[in-house]
């Protein structure tokens, strides 16, 4: 009767709809930024290609955003429907970061995003790059405040215990607890790299259709290029998390890894199945000694098991592992296309190889697995705690019978399936309309003039509508 | 006395009331949307909110993370008291929000109208299932040793369905007035048209909810009724009927933005008879909004921050909708 358990139920919902929930975030964190790269490009420029592209990606900006504010809408009340115990303990420390995020970012995400959706023709082209820069800068302030309260989760500090309550003792101590830095740029570059591969496979798409598409070699161009220089670079930033994972806590490390015996020398497992009945990992393929040298920098440097923890403190171990591999299996990916598209570049031949811009259409979705697994690796891992070391899960859900917890569970389950079919198709359906203008458009009228903001696709649509009447 | 937990329940008041006339207008205009014509009408109407409405809802997420930073006892037990009613809201939240996108990104008449659809049922679930929690908190909420200690349902009586009625006749009304300032011809005839009705039934709802949160909740009966009640009180109502006769007298002169404002001010002046019929209870009957606040140190931090970043906030909501101000023009917003 396991799955009837309102608490295990009540982990479902949670992570169920924060997994929905991120994936647009993450996409509107880098769109947002793309677009205001876009549009100061534009600017400094005047190259009208960039505004054909700003306005190609303001379409899928708006579904995606739309999307991530409803299922954000949900998260804030979440806390109290479900996990009350949890909210009442930890409100002095959490509830003022949350409040602030609310404060500094969302509003201003909200409050700008009408000015750059619908305003162009209202404010001129200046403002409406502030507009679109004060969306950009809200979505990373946003990441700011919800990934510092998260990293005081996993690594809580700069607290004391009053009266059953987490209270902070210093607040830079929480908002910079141990393991923010670290979680915050992996997230932001995760957010940027994602977005890169979206905007990668979408420009390789209309690539393969024709290579002289100005718009999509743009974009193609800008996105391998970030896919080479971000992708690096999340490879070292992922490697500096793991180590202060390490320090922090070091059961969710060895779970990543399948090491279930304290050892020197630890081998770097690839591959294997991690067994919690047997408490080894079986059918193991790895590199003898590397795991040592990765995590303690020596290849006889003693790497601590889960067999240093009691039992009842473990982690699920095979979904922390998998999704670890899962994680740094598309990164190496990532790293391998940003490789092969700079030695393309160099050849010259970035646009014109079909199985490069196959194989960057097929990349298209990856980011969001990588990113979502990420995820899994931390939260999962941090179990069985909701505040690492202080608070288990199974102590923070509120008495919610099992009956009403799976009535909601069903209810989010069919509404968000919905809504992200219908919203992935009609994105899917956006990118795939060239973002190239109409010539004679673009021959007789200014970038400025053409019709404000609309894209081409909305265009036609208009078109369509009047001829209806 | 002036201490941090007043503060902040002032500013979390404050909060709600801005969701709820701001998000009100706009979720009118979802309940009202089966009276837009043709296509048209409807683009017409969903474009009057389109630039402002996420804007409008972030202040439901203040309430939400305002109440679990400022009053996290409240948070928990209220929101687990209400499971069914948030869940609805949040889910009919979800639906009539992506409609706003999608609706224009269809192709086909069909998918359209399921959008539309969407838009219309998430307006009026959300509304019903605000003014129900608003009955059920009038009503009070049965806790012991702080936690819930109430049944499934006791959210839902004849008393907490006649709240819900009434708020979504409050927004209709929010919405059809908005409607008079944002458009013009037919459209705006038939929204005129349903301003007195409307008000008219508002006004009646009014007087029914009040004189059921006098029945339902003893503490209230004696507030307003009892020897020695506060006779100053008695200003809400009065100031609550004069605000509606001047609305109708607006409506009959045929003024486009005034009765607006006036509806937006019966919606205050009944969130001010609630407030000071409740007042100091937070989670009611027993719990005051003291005994649920959270540590002092922390209403602080966040007290320097909200001084600071509200008239900031402020400012540029005001702005944008000076942007946007003014009849909808042609060819504005999506198709």
């Amino acid at each position: 009767m396991e799955a009837l358990d309102p608490i295990f139920l009540a982990r479902v919902q949670f992570a169920f709809t924060i997994s929905f929930h991120i994936i647009f975030p993450a996409f509107t964190i880098g769109l947002a930024s793309y677009l205001a790269v876009l549009e100061g490009l534009w600017l400094a420029t005047g190259r009208p290609v960039y505004m054909q592209l700003y306005r190609f990606w303001l379409m899928p900006f708006a579904i995606a955003f739309a999307m991530g504010v409803v299922s954000g809408i949900v998260m804030s009340y979440q806390f109290g429907t479900n996990w009350g115990p949890f909210a009442e303990k930890t409100a002095p420390v959490l509830g003022p970061l949350l409040a602030y995020e609310v404060l500094t970012a969302f509003f201003l995400e909200a409050g700008f995003l009408g000015v750059m959706l619908f305003g162009i023709n209202r404010v001129g082209p200046k403002l409406h790059f502030v507009a679109t820069l004060f969306v950009a800068v809200g979505t990373l302030i946003s990441a700011f405040w919800i990934l510092s309260a998260n990293s005081w989760m996993q690594t809580p500090a700069a607290y004391l215990v009053e009266d059953g309550r987490y209270v902070p003792e210093s607040w830079i101590g929480v908002i910079f607890n141990p393991s923010f830095p670290y979680r915050f740029l992996h997230m932001t570059l995760a957010a940027y790299l994602t977005t890169a591969f979206v905007v990668g496979a979408v420009g390789a798409w209309h690539l393969l259709r024709n290579r002289q598409n100005q718009p999509a070699r743009v974009m193609f161009a800008m996105a391998v290029g970030m896919a080479a220089v971000v992708a690096p670079t999340q490879l070292v930033v992922g490697d500096l998390h793991g180590l202060n994972t390490l320090e922090h806590q070091p059961a969710k490390v060895a779970a990543m890894e399948g090491h279930f015996q304290t050892q020197t020398g630890a081998p770097l497992i690839l591959f294997g199945l991690p067994d919690m009945e047997a408490g080894e990992t079986r059918h193991e393929i790895g590199i003898p000694k590397l795991g040592s040298l990765i995590l303690g920098h020596s290849l006889d440097a003693e790497i601590v098991g889960l067999d240093a923890f009691p039992r009842d403190e473990w982690p699920h171990v095979p979904t922390v592992f998998w999704s670890f591999r899962v994680m740094v299996g598309i990164g190496l990916l990532m790293i391998a296309f940003g490789a092969v598209g700079v030695v393309q570049a160099f050849r010259r031949r970035l646009f014109d190889a079909p199985w490069y811009l196959r194989w960057a259409v097929l990349m298209g979705p990856i980011g969001f697995v990588a990113l979502l697994a990420g995820w899994f690796v931390t939260e999962v891992g941090r179990q069985p705690w909701v505040v690492f070391g202080l608070m288990r899960t199974a102590d923070a859900a509120s008495p919610i019978g099992a009956p009403g917890v799976a009535t909601s569970l069903l209810g989010f389950i069919v509404v968000y399936l919905l809504i992200f079919t219908a919203g992935t198709a009609y994105m899917i359906r956006l990118m795939a309309h060239s973002p190239e203008m109409p010539s004679d458009e673009a021959v007789e009228e200014g970038p400025i003039r053409t019709a404000g903001i609309m894209p081409g696709p909305a265009q036609d649509h208009q078109h369509q509508h009047h001829h209806h009447h | 006395m002036l201490d941090m937990p007043t503060i902040w329940a002032v500013i979390i008041a404050v909060a709600l009331l801005a969701y709820v006339i701001l998000d009100g207008f706009d979720l009118g205009i979802g309940i009202l949307f089966p009276l837009g014509r043709d296509r048209d009408e409807r683009d017409t109407m969903m474009n009057s909110v389109a630039p402002v409405w996420d804007g409008n809802e972030t202040w439901l997420v203040l309430g939400g993370a305002g109440l679990f930073a400022a009053f996290p006892l409240a948070y928990s037990i209220l929101l687990t008291a209400f499971y069914a009613p948030v869940i609805a809201m949040l889910l009919a939240l979800v639906l009539r929000g992506v409609a706003f996108e999608f609706r224009f990104r269809t192709r086909r008449r069909e998918s359209r109208n399921y959008w539309d659809w969407s838009f219309i049922g998430g307006s009026a679930v959300a509304a019903f299932s605000q003014g129900v929690m608003v009955g059920a908190f009038v009503q009070g909420v049965a806790v012991e040793n702080g936690v819930y200690a109430g049944g499934w349902f006791d959210w839902l009586t004849p008393f907490t369905v006649l709240c819900g009625v009434s708020l979504m006749v409050g927004y209709a009304l929010l919405g059809a007035c908005w409607l008079v300032i944002k458009t013009e011809g037919p459209l705006q005839r038939r929204m005129r048209n349903l301003q007195l009705p409307l008000g008219a039934a508002v006004v009646l709802l009014i007087l029914l909810v009040s004189f059921g949160t006098v029945l339902e909740n003893d503490a209230v009966r004696d507030r307003w009724f009892s020897f020695g009640s506060l006779w100053f009180l008695w200003v809400v109502p009065l100031l609550t009927l004069l605000l509606a006769a001047a609305y109708f007298f607006a409506v009959r002169a045929d003024m486009e933005v005034v009765p607006f404002l006036l509806a937006l001010g019966l919606f205050v002046a009944s969130f001010a008879g609630l407030a000071v019929s409740l007042y100091p209870y937070l989670i009611p009957p027993d719990i005051t909004y003291r005994e649920a606040a959270n540590a002092d140190d922390s209403l602080t931090f966040m007290l320097v921050g909200a001084v600071f970043l509200m008239p900031i906030i402020l400012g540029y909501t005001v702005y944008s909708y000076w942007i946007f101000r003014g009849k909808l023009r042609l060819g504005e917003g999506y198709h």
